[in-house]
């Protein structure tokens, strides 16, 4: 197996964890920078709408190294489909392929399923919660609980907050609440 | 009569008490290309993002229902390497590129870490995306996740709206 063939696996969880692990230091010493992506959101609504709102009157501009840091994983996003993509199909849990299934969700070709995240289903009811309704908590919870799971769960963590802790417990405890008892009403739509 | 038309303007203090995720400002004046260095870090960062199929909605789905160890894996371990760098950055006292002293920014607890981490436990659930592996969902193709996006800026919008009137 040549080296290319053998980078387009999935990457194991003992090589990536370190990895987004290391951003924390390499923030910092590269420009004295919090690891934390949420932020980048507010600062988008300061630099585009902020109307009379005053947590969006501050300096952006000031800001701005995060918006380069989140255009660069857009474009990590670009290059690892582009020339690391992994051709295999996605491998999940047999249980989860089951339970899926029973949603009509079976296409495996990509990380995000084209099943449920397409561009007509924004039409459905299913696609509007999915897609509208999720991103919105996405947005609206991080910036009410002061981070995510990078200012919060790694960047909060590591520098033993315990307000990052709590928070951190909350997005498992939410994630589970809705996985387990309330996903399964919205993908039966 | 209250003039609605002026903005008062907010001290740091009053904006980021709350907010410790808007501490990052940039003190030294500094050209715009100097920013590259945060793309170039974002770029590796995504690559990793994608290969290790962290922005996967299938992962996220596992995750949830116990049925993986993945992505605790890639948390807990990161979670441990950025702890054992904090510490040596304290211990050896490391300074930046640019010679300054790193700060830590110590973040204060309030009832939105309780309720804000829900909300957002529920969006996380949904859409099987964090913010950062939204913008590496759409580079990958998945255009249809800049509606889920916007979506979540709309969501911090609305935060920002009603902050106020909210428990904290």
């Amino acid at each position: 197996m040549n080296f290319i063939e053998w980078i387009k696996q999935p990457w194991p969880w003992y090589v990536a964890g370190p990895l987004i692990g290391l951003t924390v230091p390499i923030l910092l010493i590269i420009g004295n920078k919090s690891f934390g992506i949420s932020s980048s959101l507010r600062h988008v609504c300061a630099a585009c709408v902020p109307s009379k709102i005053p947590f969006f009157h501050y300096d952006w501009k000031k800001e701005v190294w995060n918006l380069f840091f989140v255009a660069g994983i857009f474009f990590g996003g670009i290059i690892a489909a582009q020339l690391l993509a992994n051709p295999e199909p996605v491998l999940v849990n047999a249980k989860l392929a089951e339970e899926l299934s029973g949603y009509g969700i079976t296409n495996y070709s990509g990380l995000v399923p084209v099943d449920i995240f397409n561009w007509p289903a924004l039409l459905s009811a299913k696609g509007l919660i999915m897609m509208v309704a999720g991103g919105f908590l996405v947005g609206f919870g991080t910036r009410y609980a002061g981070g995510c799971t990078s200012g919060h769960a790694i960047m909060g963590l590591s520098t033993l907050q315990w307000p990052s802790l709590v928070a951190t417990c909350c997005f498992m405890v939410g994630g589970f609440i809705m996985a387990n008892l309330v996903l399964p009403f919205i993908l039966s739509l | 009569m209250k003039d609605t038309n002026t903005v008062m303007p907010n001290t740091d203090f009053e904006v980021r008490s709350l907010d410790t995720m808007c501490v990052n400002a940039e003190n030294r004046p500094a050209k715009w290309y100097a920013n590259l260095k945060y793309l170039v870090v974002g770029i590796a960062f995504g690559i990793v993002f994608v290969k290790a199929e962290v922005i996967s909605w299938f992962r996220i789905q596992e995750m949830f229902r116990l049925q993986s160890f993945h992505m605790y894996g890639i948390i807990g371990s990161a979670v441990v390497v950025g702890m054992i760098s904090v510490w040596l950055i304290k211990k050896f006292n490391i300074k930046t590129i640019h010679g300054e002293t790193i700060e830590f920014h110590p973040k204060k607890f309030n009832k939105g870490q309780i309720y804000g981490g829900l909300i957002f436990g529920f969006g996380w659930a949904i859409t099987g995306a964090c913010p950062g592996p939204l913008f590496a969902q759409i580079g990958t193709g998945a255009t249809v996740v800049a509606v889920t996006l916007l979506s979540a800026i709309a969501g911090t919008w609305v935060y920002g709206y009603f902050r106020e009137k909210l428990p904290h």
